[in-house]
Parts: structure tokens; C-alpha cells; sequence
């Protein structure tokens, strides 16, 4: 009963954390159809950030996120004009993967310049250390601050999806391009704005779940796979999916772990497997986005 | 939306320079053999003492070309070739260890081990495109590799596999220690391989394989399956992927789990755009020039070497679609594009 908890609890956070990271993958590979490997490393670069606001400059840990996610968005615009506008549209499927493996191992490679090889961590506020009472049982605090940031997550983005004028347009645009930019809809600043939306949840992501998902320079190519798979499951662009996919994924993952250790990833890339053969185009194959 | 730019590329060029390209082309492409060979004895005499990397270069050709045909020839997007190549590699290192050691029948061993992995794996995954086909190859990856660690009677787990003494090649060549039968045995390998794979593409079979990659809509139109001409392509290549493994075993002697590894095979495909897929040759420029560059920058520092084969990676994408063999094409058609 008690490994039950722990791995309900532990299970709930993982998955939230995936979550988060790869709703922005999601969002982008369903409205702007483009695989983006480097997905992994812009979440990296947010907790070196996070993790030199707190640890170089002594910032507190809010600001630290807020400055992490700012910079993120900010140093992947110019990218996002530069290079991923090039490459929009799933018939350049190979050249999405290439170009943002290419720009993972650049990102690594600087990451392991300036911080170096060894693991950064982010320090954790008083607040967010300890543990939190709940009924019969106590969970550690951050678990708690993680699981409820995911929940808010899927609240904003569903509020932002489905009750605001950009979101309306987001849909229009994931339903069909050029309709919606016919009917005057300014796609490229849709696709600027989406981007910007994806970059800022991996960063927040990338922040957050320091603890679960250590920082170190292969990170980037480390948990990629992890982020396409609750994309693929979930299916591209769908929220909702993201999130029961990331869940499933994190309670399965942390499972096999907690109860037959010794087999590693083995249940995680078997579930997939029979997933994604029942259903090729993701769980929640309904309306994208 | 890029692809309509790359049509209109494609589209462009005058059709008497499209007349003249074929001709020239099939004249390179029918020296393509002879010259490769001429190149690898020709390196086997200056690089004496880089044998062993040869080898591997050799060898990791073999496998790449493998993923030519099932990328460049079938258009099935994967990063799950390293299954292939690895599955072949442990079949022969094991074989080698308990049952024979004639390194032709090794060599044969892998190519069924790969083939046989491809055919099931294939049959299994190959009716998703896209997205969640590249998935189901990673989790294939990942599988194999796992199961491959837990069998660790068999295949020394983490440790790797070693032990790997082949007997002398056709009971006259001893696979000496400075490398010298093992680099012409890998080499001559290449060479039937590329011969065999040539044939295969042009046959109708591969025709139809292109047929698929370009519409399959229109192949099934007329009456093909398109997922049975897929299916076969990966099990084909699937053996060319197993024989690289066994040639990569019975070289070194040794087989390690990164063989089955994600990184190993995503390193496949970076090799073969570089060289340009889609193009026997491509596959085997592209290898020659990652590994001799990783071999020379590695030795420096890994994270330079990443930061140099991204940046390639990138430029290779954004300025040279066609990858390092196009350039050929580029002269030959004496065209700007």
C-alpha cells in the first residue's frame, strides 16, 4: 500500500513534469507539423539558466524561474525566424529531425563550455522543501508544487485554447493553413507566438523538474525521446492527450522502476509499443489542439 | 510549404540539362564500383597504420547503406536501424563464441539474425508514418538493446560480448593483428554489398520500393502493397544491417551494447544525409567523412566534435539538400541551383 502511494504520487509529478515540457512539442508539431528534437534542449537551457540565477547570481528561486523562461523564449526567437521557419510543413520531415539534432548538439556543446560536464542543480526555496499533510498520508512539497503546476497548466492552456481570440485563430490555422490565412489571419505571427508558447512551457518544464529530470549537457539527447513519445501517444496538438498520455507514461515508467527495478526502461518503450500499434495516430486521435 | 519550393526546384531546370545529367550520371555511377575499390586499396598502401579504422569505416558503410535503402530508396523515416546492425553483431559474436567460427558463416549468421528482426518488426510497425513510426523504431531500439542487457549469459551485458576468434578466411587468410586480412575482408564485403544493393534498386522490385516512397496512393491504385513492398525493403535491408554487424564482430572481436544503441543509429543517419540519401554513394561518402572527421576532432575534445557535426548537420540541411554527393550533380549539370 505504501509503494502504491509512493508510486501514485511519484508516478502523478514524473508524468506532470513530462507533461508540461511536451505539451509546447505538441502544440508546435500540431499547428507548425514540425518535429522539433531540440525541444529537449531548450527545457535544458531554462534550468542552466534557473540554476545559475540561484547558485551564481543568489537570485530567489521565483525569479530565477521567471528570468529562465524570459531568456529562453527570447534566445529561441531568432531561431525560430532563422531556421524552424524554413522547415514548417510535414513534408520535411527528415530535415526537421536533422536541422534540430543538428541544433541539439550545438546547444550541448555550448551547455558543456560555459557549465561544463557535472550535474547543476537548482537549490530549492524553504517553502518548497519538507513535506505536505494530505488525509492519512504526507507528500514531499515540491511533489505537491509540481503536480499543481501541471494542473494549472492544462487549465491555462485550455482556457487559452478554447476561450481566448488566439486561440481561436491557433485552432483555425491547426485545421487548415491556408484557409485561415485566406481569411486574413496573420499565420507567421500565429506560428512566431505558438513558438514562443512551446519554448516558454519547456522552459518552465525544463525548471521545475530539475529534481526528477537531472540537469546535465545530455539532457537534451537523454529525454527527447521520452517528450516525442507522450507527443506520439497523445497525438500531435491534442491536450488533453498530452496530458493522459504524459501520465500514463510517467505512472508506467515509475512502476517498472519502483517494482522490477533491474529491467530499466523495458515497460516504458513496451507500452509504447503496443499503444501506438493499436492506435498509430496517437490515444486521443479526436479534434487536434 | 518548403515543399513546394523544393518542387519548384526540381521543376526548374531546363530539359535538355535533365537529358544530359542521366547519360553522364550512369557512366559515373557504372565506375562508382571500380573506383571504390581502387580507393580502398589505394588507402589500404598509404594508411598502414589506421587499419582498424578503416575497418570500422568499412563496415559502419555497409550499415549505412542498409539505412539507404530502407530511407533513400522506401522513404520509411527511421531511427531504429541500429537494431538491425546490433542483433546481427550478437548473433555472430555468439555464434562465434559457442558454435562455429568460419567467418563467412558468421557473416551469414548476422544477416539472418538482422533480417529476421527487420521482417517481424517490420510486419509489426511499418502501417504508421511519420511521427509515430520514427517512435515505434525508437522503441524497438530501446527493446532490443534492453533485452540484450538482461541476457547477460549470453551477450556479457554491459560488459560487451568478447571472445570473438574467427577462424582463418576460407581456411588460408589469418585475421593477423595488424589488421591487414580484416580491413580486405571488410572492404571486399563493402564492395559485394554496394554490387547487391545496386542490383536490388534497380530491380522492379526497388523501382516499385520508389514507387511507394514517391505515392503510395498510386501504387496501391495499381495494384501493388505498398506496405508488403515496405516490408520486404526493411527485411532486405534489415540483412545488409545484419551482415554489417557481423562484419563489425568478427573485425574487432568484440560487440558492445552501444551496437544496439538509439544514439548509433540516429549517427546512421546523420552519416548518410551528409553524404546524401536516396543514392548508393552517399551512404558511403557520407560515412568516410563523418568518421574520419569524428575520428580526428573526437581525439580532441567529444563536445567540439558535437558542436562541428551540428553545425555541419545544420548547414548540410539548410544549403546542401542533397548531401555531399549532389555536389557531383551540381558540376555535371553545370547548374547554380
Amino acid at each position: 500500500m505504501e509503494t502504491l502511494f509512493g508510486i501514485v504520487v511519484d508516478g502523478v509529478a514524473y508524468g506532470m513534469i513530462l507533461f508540461i515540457i511536451s505539451v509546447g512539442l505538441s502544440v508546435t508539431l500540431g499547428l507548425m507539423r514540425v518535429v522539433n528534437l531540440a525541444h529537449g534542449a531548450f527545457a535544458m537551457v531554462a534550468g542552466y539558466v534557473a540554476s545559475y540565477a540561484a547558485q551564481g547570481l543568489g537570485l530567489p528561486y521565483a525569479v530565477g524561474l521567471v528570468a529562465a523562461i524570459l531568456f529562453t523564449v527570447l534566445a529561441t526567437l531568432p531561431l525560430e525566424k532563422l531556421l524552424y521557419r524554413r522547415i514548417y510543413g510535414s513534408a520535411n520531415e527528415l530535415a526537421q529531425v536533422l536541422l534540430t539534432i543538428g541544433l541539439t548538439f550545438v546547444i550541448v556543446a555550448g551547455i558543456n563550455y560555459l557549465f561544463g560536464p557535472t550535474l547543476k542543480r537548482i537549490p530549492l526555496p524553504d517553502a518548497l522543501l519538507g513535506t505536505v499533510a494530505i488525509g492519512p498520508k504526507s507528500i514531499p512539497v515540491h511533489r505537491a508544487f509540481v503536480i499543481a503546476m501541471g494542473a494549472a497548466t492544462v487549465l491555462g492552456l485550455w482556457w487559452l485554447l478554447e476561450r481566448t481570440d488566439f486561440g481561436i485563430k491557433l485552432r483555425a490555422a491547426v485545421d487548415d493553413p491556408n484557409m485561415a490565412a485566406a481569411l486574413g489571419i496573420r499565420t507567421e505571427r500565429l506560428y512566431t507566438a505558438t513558438f514562443a508558447l512551446g519554448t516558454g512551457l519547456a522552459a518552465l518544464g525544463g525548471v521545475l523538474g530539475a529534481e526528477l529530470l537531472p540537469l546535465e549537457p545530455y539532457y537534451a539527447i537523454r529525454y527527447i525521446v521520452l517528450f516525442l513519445a507522450v507527443v506520439a501517444v497523445g497525438g500531435a496538438g491534442n491536450i488533453l492527450g498530452s496530458a493522459a498520455a504524459a501520465l500514463a507514461l510517467g505512472i508506467v515508467d515509475t512502476a517498472g522502476k519502483y517494482l522490477i527495478p533491474s529491467f530499466g526502461e523495458f515497460f516504458f518503450y513496451a507500452a509504447l509499443i503496443l499503444i501506438l500499434f493499436r492506435w498509430p495516430h496517437g490515444f486521443f486521435q479526436g479534434r487536434a489542439a | 510549404m518548403s515543399g513546394r519550393h523544393m518542387g519548384a526546384v526540381a521543376a526548374d531546370q531546363p530539359p535538355q540539362v535533365a537529358a544530359r545529367g542521366p547519360r553522364l550520371r550512369r557512366t559515373l555511377g557504372g565506375a562508382a564500383v571500380p573506383l571504390l575499390a581502387a580507393a580502398g586499396l589505394a588507402a589500404f598502401w598509404l594508411f598502414p597504420n589506421d587499419l582498424g579504422l578503416m575497418t570500422r569505416i568499412a563496415a559502419t558503410a555497409l550499415y549505412v547503406l542498409s539505412l539507404d535503402l530502407v530511407l533513400g530508396f522506401g522513404g520509411i523515416a527511421t531511427l531504429g536501424q541500429a537494431a538491425m546492425f546490433g542483433t546481427g553483431a550478437y548473433a555472430a559474436g555468439i555464434a562465434a563464441v559457442h558454435l562455429v567460427s568460419d567467418p563467412l558463416v558468421l557473416l551469414a549468421v548476422g544477416g539472418l539474425a538482422g533480417g529476421l528482426v527487420a521482417l517481424v518488426t517490420g510486419a509489426l510497425i511499418l502501417h504508421a508514418r511519420g511521427l509515430t513510426l520514427l517512435m515505434l523504431t525508437i522503441a524497438v531500439v530501446q527493446i532490443v538493446q534492453e533485452v540484450v542487457n538482461k541476457a547477460r549469459d549470453l551477450t556479457g551485458g554491459s560488459d560487451g560480448l568478447s571472445g570473438i576468434e574467427p577462424s582463418p578466411l576460407f581456411g588460408l587468410f589469418r585475421f593477423d593483428m595488424f589488421g591487414r586480412t580484416s580491413y580486405l575482408f571488410a572492404l571486399a564485403v563493402l564492395l559485394v554489398g554496394v554490387l547487391v544493393a545496386r542490383r536490388i534498386v534497380r530491380s522492379p522490385f526497388g523501382l516499385a520500393c520508389r514507387g511507394v516512397k514517391e505515392d503510395p496512393l498510386r501504387v496501391a491504385a495499381l495494384g501493388g502493397s505498398p506496405r508488403r513492398y515496405l516490408v520486404t525493403l526493411y527485411a532486405v535491408a534489415g540483412v545488409f544491417a545484419g551482415v554489417a554487424g557481423a562484419l563489425t564482430a568478427v573485425t574487432s572481436g568484440i560487440v558492445g551494447l552501444d551496437s544496439v544503441s538509439f544514439s548509433w543509429s540516429a549517427e546512421a543517419l546523420v552519416m548518410l544525409v551528409l553524404g546524401g540519401a536516396g543514392r548508393l554513394v552517399g551512404a558511403i561518402i557520407g560515412t568516410v567523412a563523418f568518421m574520419t572527421i569524428h575520428h580526428v576532432m573526437a581525439a580532441i575534445d567529444p563536445f567540439h566534435w558535437m558542436l562541428f557535426i551540428g553545425l555541419f548537420l545544420m548547414g548540410t540541411v539548410l544549403f546542401l539538400p542533397g548531401g555531399i554527393a549532389s555536389l557531383a550533380d551540381r558540376f555535371i549539370k553545370g547548374n547554380r541551383a
